[in-house]
């Protein structure tokens, strides 16, 4: 039996989507980005889950693109064949989505990871965007996504050096949101995404879209954004039973609606 | 004979620097040996490393003939001691330095950086840096700041004062000072009953120590609770408990 280019597990309300091509460190081959988009787009389709966790193994999340199909395609195929296009989808999961990063995070692995909605690392996490070293850039939202999270100076320094972070830098340039021991990586990113899960799904994809919007609007239009998002997750279901919970002193029941 | 010898005796790795007549001084192959002698010591089977110094020294640092022929200091520190000072606080087991005679300048910064040091009364600590226009290299600003507080450690390196063991002992820079006579049978019962201990749970208490001096009591609580998930889950807990129980010695394996 081959094995699955990624593996997916359900936890009660999370799901996990574990990329599984060890051998090449999760380089981002055309299949293992298919394999990755349709995990997320399953999982996001699925009511029962709430909270999605993306992850490599110990050494890697992912170590970039893959370089042989990269040096194989011409301009026009790769414009063709669309492949960038799959990140749209990814960036379009609307279930909340938890970078747990080990080991190598590079190139688009790195972008990968920037694309979920927040990233907790192992201590023994590297972060870089490397492709300058083989004559390119990144080319999956990396020069834009990383200067929104660390800014311009750290992330020149990434994208013109090719220098990689710690887990500690990222940490405190604000790249990721925890930093949590080599050994309880994944555990440490399914207990965050289970805090997640256990919140009303509706504030939950609001409240990402208008973060979100932050990187998108200038800070009127976004601030009136969320205000508005806020009155939408006011009418919900969940909105009633957070509000009602809270006064009658009881946890809530999130139902979604 | 290498200038660095790797010897084992049960899981005790013991690391001799191996250049006597120049009092163990370091250049390229001795850095070299000490990088390949380190990676060895990530085997399982080793469960403790002890680094000591062949003859009357334990090592009088830099060899200066090798410095001046360095084209850029900066990148030969980078290039040499750096993966070495690196490699001795990523391992994970206790690292105990024999510091069996005079150590000094780049080699007290080694001693510095180990987890452990046993000294000779033989033995003897020189800054030596400041002695010849230089500054604390190799880690040396780092964990002398560490182990003595900034005052104690700014006063030494700068007087460049050499210490006697007993000094040395008395103001916890070594852990412990033997008779010279009996001590490398002392060393060899240190390292073997740290060898015999629960390595993985030692291991992971360096870290947290290491981890502590960049983190914030939230921090460091946070990984002391992931870290004893994990130390819960080995094998060298369940033996402890078990042999707590049964009134017996813990049989560890490191695992």
């Amino acid at each position: 039996m081959t094995e699955p280019i990624v593996i997916v597990e359900r936890d009660g309300r999370v799901g996990v989507v574990l990329m599984n091509r060890p051998q090449a460190l999760n380089a981002l081959s055309g299949e293992l980005m298919e394999g990755i988009v349709s995990a997320l787009t399953e999982l996001d389709g699925d009511e029962e889950i709430r909270a999605i966790v993306l992850g490599g193994n110990e050494r890697a999340f992912a170590a970039g693109a893959d370089i042989a199909e990269l040096a194989a395609g011409t301009p026009i195929s790769m414009y063709q064949a669309a492949r960038l296009d799959q990140w749209d989808t990814i960036r379009k999961i609307r279930t909340p989505l938890v970078a747990a990063v080990s080991g190598f995070c590079l190139g688009g692995g790195c972008e990968l990871a920037m694309v979920c909605d927040l990233i907790v690392a192992s201590e023994s996490a590297k972060f870089g965007q490397p492709e300058i070293n083989l004559g390119v850039l990144p080319g999956a939202g990396g020069t834009q996504r990383l200067t929104r999270a660390v800014g311009k100076a750290v992330a020149m320094d990434m994208i013109l050096t090719g220098r990689m972070l710690s887990a500690q830098e990222a940490l405190s340039f604000g790249l990721v949101a925890r930093v949590v021991a080599k050994e309880a990586w994944l555990d440490e990113a399914k207990r965050v995404a289970a805090e997640i899960a256990a919140k009303g799904p509706v504030a939950l994809r609001l409240a990402a879209e208008a973060v979100d919007q932050a990187y998108e609007t200038p800070l009127s239009v976004g601030v009136e954004y969320e205000r508005r998002l806020f009155y939408l997750a006011r009418a919900s279901e969940d909105a009633g039973e957070g509000l009602n919970a809270f006064l009658e002193k009881r946890p809530p029941n999130f139902e979604g609606r | 004979m290498a200038e660095v010898e790797v010897t084992r005796e049960g899981a005790v790795q013991t690391i001799t620097l191996n250049r006597p007549d120049k009092l163990n001084a370091f250049n390229r192959a001795v850095h070299k040996g000490l990088r390949d002698a380190l990676k060895e010591s990530r085997d399982p089977e080793v469960r403790a490393v002890v680094i000591t110094g062949a003859g009357r020294g334990f090592c009088a640092g830099q060899d200066l003939t090798e410095f001046n022929e360095m084209p850029d200091v900066g990148t030969g520190l980078r290039e040499t001691y750096h993966p070495n000072i690196l490699a001795i606080r990523a391992l994970e087991k206790p690292v105990i330095a024999a510091v069996n005679g005079v150590c000094a300048g780049a080699g007290l910064s080694l001693a510095v950086a180990c987890d452990i040091r046993v000294a000779s009364d033989a033995a003897s600590f020189v800054p030596g840096f400041a002695g010849i226009g230089l500054i604390p290299d190799a880690g040396g600003t780092y964990f002398v700041h560490r182990l003595l507080g900034a005052a104690r450690a700014f006063e030494w390196m700068s007087s460049n004062r050499k210490l006697t063991a007993a000094e040395a002992h008395a103001w916890g820079l070594c852990d412990e000072v033997v008779e010279a006579d009996g001590f490398a049978a002392r060393v060899a019962e240190y390292a073997a009953g740290l060898a015999a201990g629960p390595t993985r749970a030692i291991g992971m208490t360096k870290r947290l120590f290491d981890h502590a001096d960049h983190a914030t009591l939230e921090e460091q609580l946070q990984m002391e609770a992931q870290l004893q998930a994990v130390a819960g889950r080995s094998e060298d807990f369940a033996e402890g408990v078990a042999a707590f129980g049964e009134k017996r010695p813990p049989q560890f394996k490191g695992r």
